[in-house]
């Protein structure tokens, strides 16, 4: 193994794009490992532990970028260099194609577009709460994607928010719909009367999407971030959304969705919810839905259920789930398992959580990296053992890489992994599409399946939903064609997916 | 809320920080947006950083005395 | 203390921009030049003594001395230079700039540039031509007998011309040479040529002889960057109209002696922070290398402080064949400067952009906080004395000089 470097001095990229980059190098033949990073701490302790860091690095900074290739020889890894760095420079090309060079700031990025209302940002944490502040003093909303953004930072940004009827959707956001645009990773839903305001990414693109399909729309789906919710926050930003919603002539239909609040903040959220004067849907993710009916409101059991309400809301008609409980039965029949345990592969926390959720109660024990109250801490989470439901978003998975829902590779490394695993009977996975996610991730988790099956010569059932419309740029049923042909059966949503599951592991 | 209100009838026009794919998408679907190449202020420097933003408190305060008047 | 920076900033621009450089004459250093001395060395760049100074700026000393009679040989100048018997000072810290080593010492003729806006003078000395000259440390007899020429003929035909021509505004020279593809630091021959054409008949009607009018004639014409000196002295006048205004962050000077690049702040009266001058990366004449090459030297970075020469780039394209780049490269040097300056000159407009005028007003916070240096483009001297010009090219200050004058400028200022 040889490795060779390049430094490129006072050369800045966003860490995705460089992950992203790494990452389809590393896959060429012969090269063994590529990092390809600003040469920030973090960076130097991956260098340091995969044994490929230089002296040369010494003494450099975070402004500078670091492209390092581990190959089987000294070509294939100058070869590596010469591809990262031809990346690169198509990179710099899309953007630089125009006339004038970018802006560097939201400064001069404010001169050149005066009129801009939204500032979408998702540079590193660090720095997050400062940009958004000069946002919000500029009279601009903010759509806050990143993450390490502190309590105490996002206490002080939503109170600003607050004050000037600014919204601050987030830290941590990912996803959010406003005036008909979606914004991050977000899919494409038609309009409508529905308006949502959610703590959770995924959830809100499982809902909007359902809603959606089910074929009504929305007005607004604003995110508030994770900690919304926090007794510190107070849920500052859920209550103006939601008088905002209340107020909008738009929007018949309020949704609610997020983890259980603080206790603190419950009471004046009712009180919030009261004083709508709209029908409210409410889903606190694993509350007792009781709790929400005692105050007059109606509680959706979970995502799918929290998208049928609205839509019977919205056109006072009836909606079932797109695939029936009979349907679903239909299918798990047709289907034997050839072993006992169960693989969830997330890419979506939320769904995650909400498959251990549904099947706790019936299933028997469940691991997972991300257990919810009564399932399992995995020990290993990089071996499976038992039913094991995986949310591949979480930290332990992204450190160097970008979020699943972007870069399918571990996941897909997993899958063929869990293939070769003969106590494995059953396979399930999420395929999030929309803005912002894989071009084609149905195509990606295919090549998966049929490397693991080459590899195992195994066949565990597949099954797969994909959140998203046939409007999303990857295409609802052309990802579901993808999926079918490779013998994976396929489902509208997370909630239906997870009855296929739990009918075919209770036939077992 | 009348302000926010009013927000929601207007045309999302957006500047992005970070990660280009968001403006790329947004740009696809004809949503005017203005991509920046953001970098870390001070090029990463701590220090400098730090004496920049005692500059800014410095020049807020003197901003809010003059509002005052 | 309650200080608006951008109050205090638009003030500093308003002043640099209302400035009005034009030729008011010339005249010996002793008489004119404050705090001139016989045996004071004025010099380019941030304070030195001669045991820092570099090959050029030594030579250019030696050259100095032996010029002003002080000493009457090279190995007696050395001598002299070390001894406390000769006192050295910065140009800047004397209402002056001069390019390369920039040695000035009391005998010298110098050109006098008036800001007519609020009557201040700078200084800068003639410019004696490419080759072997004092400015790249030569101290040949061939250097001394053109020193003396010039002090003796070249000065007085050009002073008795002066006040027969139109009065020379240098803020108008200097303009319309951004649109004939000067940048009037690197490339100045449209400005010489003007200037030659401003002065030609006034030379004529002077009453020297003959000879005497044409030599100077052919002088100034065989010296593309004659202009030089005249504008230097010009974008000095201007920005010395912002010093020092209280709490302004606009950097009022760059410049460097060949080991040290110095700059100033507005609002941080007589500071210099310094840092090391960086080597200039560029082509270099054929048989040079870059282990010949002396760091970046020469106060002419006066011009990119007041938004001309490399901050002009693309008004003179042709400069970036130096560093093998494009037509591109060039508007790109310049459009990346506007991210550091507050303003945009309402004089010097660059046709290639549309006619806007050019980067105006480096702000030590933007520099900082976008972690951009300004842009230098400048000729590169060999390393030894005399040796002259070995190629030209892309240089910067560094960051250092910047980081210092925040710090400075925190502590006097945000300290409550």
């Amino acid at each position: 193994m040889v490795v060779c470097h390049l430094i490129r001095k006072q050369t800045y990229f966003d860490s995705v794009t460089l992950m992203l980059i790494g990452s389809q190098v590393k896959k060429l033949d012969g090269i063994e490992n590529a990092v390809v990073g600003m040469c920030t701490d973090y960076n130097i302790d991956s260098l340091k532990r995969l044994n490929m860091y230089q002296p040369e690095f010494d003494g450099l900074t975070p402004n500078d970028l670091i492209i390092c290739i581990m190959g089987k020889d000294k070509a294939t890894a100058e070869s590596g260099i010469a591809e990262v760095e031809k990346r690169l420079k198509s990179r710099k090309q899309a953007s630089g194609a125009s006339a004038e060079l970018p802006p560097a700031t939201q400064e001069e990025a404010a001169r050149r577009l005066p009129e801009a209302n939204v500032v979408l940002i998702s540079v590193p944490g660090e720095y997050a709460a400062r940009e958004a502040a000069q946002a919000l003093n500029n009279g601009r909303h903010v759509m806050l994607f990143s993450d390490n953004v502190s309590i105490e930072e996002e206490l002080e940004l939503k109170t600003l928010g607050v004050s000037k009827e600014l919204l601050v959707m987030g830290p941590d956001c990912g996803t959010a719909i406003i005036n008909g645009t979606p914004l991050a990773f977000a899919n494409a839903v038609r309009s409508g009367d529905i308006g949502l305001v959610a703590a959770s990414g995924t959830g809100l693109q499982e809902v909007t999407s359902t809603i959606h399909r089910l074929g009504c729309g929305i007005s607004q789906a604003i995110g508030v971030g994770g900690r919304d919710l926090s007794e510190k926050i107070g849920g500052r930003m859920t209550i103006m959304a939601t008088r905002a919603l209340a107020a909008d002539p738009a929007t018949r239909v309020i949704v609610m969705i997020s983890k259980p609040p603080a206790e603190k903040v419950l009471k004046p959220l009712f009180a919030e919810f009261k004083n709508i004067g709209k029908p409210v849907v409410v889903y606190f993710i694993g509350a007792d839905p009781k709790m929400i009916e005692e105050q007059g409101f109606v509680a959706a059991r979970n995502l799918e259920d929290a998208a049928i309400q609205a839509c019977r809301l919205s056109n006072k008609k009836q909606h079932n789930p797109e695939m029936a409980d009979s349907e679903i039965k239909k299918l798990a029949d047709k289907v034997k398992l050839p072993a006992a345990s169960l693989r969830g592969l997330y890419s979506g926390g939320t769904l995650c959580d909400e498959a251990q959720r549904l099947l706790q109660p019936v299933i028997g024990e469940i691991f997972s990296n991300t257990p919810v109250k009564g399932c399992k801490e995995m020990p290993d989470v990089y071996k499976s053992s038992g039913h094991c439901i995986i949310d591949l978003g979480d930290d332990n998975f992204t450190r160097g890489k970008a979020h699943p829902m972007i870069d399918p590779d571990y996941r897909s490394e997993r899958l063929v992994q869990e293939f070769a695993d003969p106590s494995v009977g059953i396979i399930c996975f999420d395929v999030v599409l929309g803005y912002g996610s894989h071009p084609d991730m149905a195509g990606e988790m295919v090549g998966a399946i049929e490397r693991g099956r080459k590899k195992s010569g195994r066949n565990p059932v597949l099954a797969a939903c994909i959140c998203g419309t046939e409007e999303d740029p990857q295409g609802w049923q052309q990802q579901k064609a993808r999926l079918a042909e490779a013998g994976v059966s396929v489902f509208p949503t997370n909630v239906a997916m997870v009855k296929f599951v739990q009918h075919c592991l209770e036939r077992k | 809320m009348s302000k926010l209100v009013s927000f929601f009838g207007q045309k999302v026009k957006v500047i992005n920080l970070g990660i280009p794919s968001f403006a790329e998408d947004l740009k696809k679907q004809g949503v005017e947006v203005m991509h920046t190449e953001w970098r870390p202020p001070a090029g990463g420097n701590k220090k400098i950083q730090a004496l920049l933003a005692k500059v800014e408190a410095w020049q807020s305060k003197v901003k809010a005395g003059k509002g005052a008047r | 203390m309650l200080i608006d920076i951008q109050e205090a900033n638009a003030k500093a621009l308003a002043a640099i921009q209302a400035a009005q450089p034009i030729i008011k004459g010339i005249d010996t250093a002793i008489n004119v030049v404050p705090g001139m001395k016989k045996n004071l060395i004025l010099h380019a760049g941030p304070p030195i003594t001669w045991a820092k100074m570099s090959g050029p700026l030594k030579g250019a000393v030696i050259g100095g001395l032996i010029y002003e009679g002080l000493a009457a040989n090279p190995a007696e100048a050395e001598k002299l230079a070390a001894s406390s018997q000769i006192e050295y000072s910065p140009w800047h810290e004397h209402d002056g700039v001069g390019p390369m080593a920039g040695v000035a010492t009391a005998s010298m003729p110098v050109w006098i540039v008036e800001n007519k806006t609020n009557g201040r003078k700078t200084f800068c000395t003639l410019n004696e031509g490419l080759g072997k000259v004092l400015r790249y440390g030569a101290f040949s007899d061939e250097v001394i007998t053109r020193l003396k020429w010039m002090e003796k003929t070249l000065a007085p035909v050009l002073k008795a011309a002066i006040p027969l021509a139109a009065e020379i505004n240098l803020k108008n020279m200097i303009a319309q040479a951004l649109q004939m593809g000067d940048e009037v630091h690197n490339r100045n021959k449209a400005a010489t040529s003007m200037l030659i054409r401003e002065l030609a008949a006034a030379i004529t009607k002077t009453s020297f002889s003959q000879e005497e009018k044409a030599r100077v004639l052919e002088f100034m014409h065989s010296n593309d960057h004659f202009f030089l000196n005249l504008s230097m002295p010009a974008a000095k006048v201007m920005l010395q109209a912002a010093e020092w205004i209280e709490g302004s962050t606009i950097v009022t000077t760059m410049c460097r002696n060949g080991t040290e690049f110095g700059i100033r702040v507005a609002g941080l009266k007589d500071r210099w922070f310094t840092g090391p001058a960086q080597i200039v990366q560029g082509l270099l004449f054929p048989g040079f290398e870059e282990k010949d090459c002396n760091p970046d030297i020469g106060d002419s970075a006066i011009t990119e402080t007041c938004g001309l020469g490399g901050f002009s780039m693309a008004a003179a394209p042709a400069i970036v064949k130096f560093v093998g780049g494009t037509v591109s490269d060039a508007m790109n040097f310049t459009r990346k400067m506007y991210e550091i300056t507050d303003g945009e000159s309402q004089s010097f407009q660059i046709p290639a952009m549309d006619f806007r005028g050019s980067p105006t007003g480096i702000n030590l916070l933007k520099v900082c906080e976008k972690n951009i240096l300004p842009q230098i483009n400048t000729g590169i001297a060999h390393k030894d004395a005399g040796v002259g010009q070995v190629g030209a090219g892309l240089v910067n200050p560094p960051m250092k000089c910047f980081e210092d004058a925040l710090e400075a400028y925190v502590e006097k200022y945000c300290q409550n």
